[in-house]
């Protein structure tokens, strides 16, 4: 047996508290893809909130803890978060220059930061795959899939790669949906307009469920559909990738 | 704390009417471009070199424009250099009490909105008609521009109706856009010809050959820049390009990204008054250069860029809060991302925090914008300002990001307080109001996903032991 390449797997503290099965399923899709998932216990948050919010002394401070802590062996960083992984990818370079072995660290991490989807959607056994149950998926393309790491043609790809999977694209596919992290805490009210129109432009077609790589954008999505039909069909496409290989995590 | 920016913001989204006139020109626009812009490709590399030559501006900002006001000079302009709104006014002001002038017929400019020159002027007794339609139908509704290359977009051809038939006697059917047009341009033909000094601005001035470049589609730029005996041209000092032939570049990515237009209409090289022999022109051409904050803007390297512009207006065609709230509720000249970023450096950064916040920083404008300027980039740099400084920065939201700093750098502690926040399904920052109005607030797992890997490390172990 060939011995199997070990990646690290970042939850991201969003799925670590509201969608930790996303998490599983991202550890079991990189398992089917023969990798070993090593899941440091002390990470915390990508430092992106404090960050964005002008708080950069802060954000130093808990991005430095994750580089760190990622950078003990030289495995590729695994996220399930475009927005995430762009923090640590583009931003963690910039954010420690100024302290020349964090520096260095670094852009070590950087170079080995990987969305998810993008670096198995390649791996992924789809000729394996038998004819499932149709379903429409309404993809949401975060925003940062599509500028920051354009992975969202992976999203598109992986989604289409499912027999019995008809991906569907909302009108206006390139606008944001309103949650931007705190500006969803200090800006509530555009961000409340913002995620109400996208909803109902990812709606509009009656999909079966809403997709997308980035769960700050489903918790916004999700919250509000559910306040308004009592259901939440937002799912992370590793859930969706998950079921349909059948290595989802039961509850 | 409700800022003024916010309360205008709730305003703007309760008007549907607005929201509507928005939504459908924003489609409308950002489509045009698309198409205008063709290959993707070769966009890109034009956006390279747009973004390349105003960079070039910026580095050899003061030694152009000492080029442009000699150049300028050698032609025949009279050359102002002002150092705020009050002196710039002052100086036009002085041109037209030295000409006696009564009536004078503006073309579009967003430096002299930014300056308030026509209030000014006015109550020095002089009169300044907007020749521009959208211009003068905002000053008509006795508005401000809702955006920065159309004016009046914020009015639907109804209200534009009403707004004539009130001031004007206009009649006729209300949806005959060219009558309405017609029914402004006669009364403009006119004043044209009574006009004692036209005022404009500048979309760039070509500092080799000391040419004025003005684009336009109406020909009021022109009628506004030749009829009347005086011209005077206000220019913010970043306008300046080192020569026309940098024109190739920045014409076509101003009109793409402005109108959708490959090439404007008309395109104005103005490079001095009439000369002996010739028919036609004004007598005395001025070019007021106004800085206005801007030497302050250019001195702070981490801001620099936000003289990049070019005032196409595409990052707020772009932006999903502009298109949402439109231009009047950001309560400042420039709106959307390029004021969000603007506003507060000329205008004082305390005054201004709230507009900084009213980003989502989702890259829409960085990627419209035609010359590159990382507008997402800036905006968080000036929330970085805000929060070292701003002292109606609550001291709760400074606190809040201690603890949340403090927390983020103690896993153990994170972890064991996201545990009892999951099992208490509560935790400790209660989400605003307004979020819950119109949204379910978050759920947290019942075990956080720490938790479960670790658990799932265990059983792995246990499953297989000679792994």
């Amino acid at each position: 047996m060939t011995s199997v390449q070990p990646v690290y797997l970042f939850g991201t503290c969003l799925i670590d508290m509201y969608y930790p099965t996303a998490g599983l399923d991202a550890a079991a899709l990189l398992e089917l893809c023969g990798y070993q998932v090593e899941y440091p216990l002390a990470q915390t948050c990508c430092g992106q909130p404090a960050y964005n919010s002008g708080y950069t002394k802060e954000s130093y401070d808990v991005a430095a803890h994750t580089v760190r802590l990622f950078s003990q062996q030289n495995y590729p960083l695994i996220v399930p978060s475009a927005s995430c992984a762009s923090m640590i990818k583009h931003e963690y370079p910039s954010l420690l220059a100024r302290q020349s072995e964090l520096s260095r660290l670094a852009n070590s991490l950087a170079a080995r930061t990987f969305e998810l989807i993008d670096f198995i959607a390649d791996l992924l056994p789809f000729d394996q795959l038998a004819k499932q149950k149709e379903q429409t998926v309404c993809l949401h393309a975060s925003c940062s899939s599509q500028r920051a790491m354009p992975v969202a043609d992976r999203w598109r790809e992986v989604l289409s790669s499912i027999p019995g999977v008809s991906l569907l694209e909302p009108e206006d596919a390139a606008e944001c949906c309103g949650f931007g992290g705190t500006f969803a805490v200090k800006s509530p009210v555009l961000s409340n307009t913002m995620t109400k129109d996208k909803a109902a432009k990812l709606l509009a077609g009656g999909p079966d469920c809403i997709a997308s790589g980035d769960c700050g954008c489903l918790m916004s999505l999700g919250n509000h559909i559910k306040y308004l039909h009592g259901h939440d069909p937002c799912l992370h496409i590793a859930s969706i990738l998950a079921n349909a290989f059948g290595v989802a995590h039961e509850e | 704390m409700k800022s003024e920016f916010d309360r205008r913001i709730a305003l703007a989204l309760a008007d549907q009417e607005l929201r509507k006139n928005f939504k459908g020109a924003m489609h409308f626009l950002r489509d045009k471009r698309l198409q205008a812009i063709g290959d993707p490709q070769i966009w890109e590399n034009m956006r390279t070199e747009g973004a390349r030559i105003r960079e070039n501006v910026l580095n050899h900002l003061p030694e152009l424009l000492e080029q442009l006001e000699a150049n300028c000079q050698k032609n025949g302009i009279q050359v102002h250099w002002a150092r705020d709104g009050d002196e710039a006014n002052h100086i036009i002001l002085s041109i037209a009490q030295k000409h006696q002038v009564r009536q004078v017929v503006k073309g579009k400019s967003m430096a002299t909105e930014e300056i308030e020159l026509n209030a000014f002027l006015a109550e020095a007794g002089i009169e300044c008609l907007e020749s521009d339609m959208g211009e003068y139908i905002v000053q008509l509704a006795d508005e401000k521009p809702s955006h920065i290359i159309m004016p009046a977009i914020h009015k639907n051809k109804q209200q534009i109706h009403e707004l004539f038939v009130n001031k004007l006697n206009a009649q006729g059917d209300p949806n005959d856009v060219d009558r309405l047009i017609g029914v402004g341009r006669s009364i403009l033909r006119d004043k044209f010809r009574q006009a004692d000094m036209g005022i404009s601005g500048v979309n760039f001035a070509a500092a080799d050959s000391g040419t004025l470049c003005l684009v336009e589609n109406e020909g009021n730029g022109r009628m506004s820049t030749t009829a009347p005996p005086i011209h005077v041209a206000v220019m913010g000092l970043e306008k300046v390009i080192p020569s026309l032939n940098t024109l190739s570049t920045l014409l076509p990515l101003l009109t793409r990204s402005a109108t959708g237009q490959a090439i404007t209409t008309y395109i104005n090289m103005i490079s001095g008054p009439r000369k002996p022999g010739e028919r036609d022109g004004p007598t005395e051409v001025h070019l007021v250069l106004l800085d206005n904050g801007r030497s302050a803007i250019h001195q702070d390297n981490d801001m620099q860029s936000t003289l990049a512009c070019i005032r196409c207006g595409a990052c707020m065609n772009h932006c999903p809060v502009y298109t949402r709230i439109g231009g009047h509720a950001y309560g400042s000249t420039y709106p959307g991302p390029i004021g969000q970023v603007i506003t507060p450096q000329l205008k004082g950064l305390e005054q201004n925090a709230a507009l900084v916040s009213a980003c989502s920083l989702n890259g829409a404008c960085g990627e419209a914008c035609p010359v590159k300027i990382e507008l997402p980039s800036l905006i968080r740099r000036l929330r970085e300002r805000v929060a070292k400084t701003n002292p109606q920065n609550s001291l709760s939201e400074r606190w809040l990001w201690s603890i949340w700093r403090w927390l983020n750098i103690h896993p153990r502690i994170y972890h064991w307080l996201t545990r009892c926040a999951s099992w208490l399904h509560w935790i400790p920052v209660a989400g605003p109001k307004s979020w819950r109005k119109e949204r379910d607030f978050p759920q947290l797992a019942a075990n956080p996903l720490r938790h479960r890997m670790r658990i799932r490390k265990q059983q792995t172990k246990k499953a297989g032991p000679d792994d």
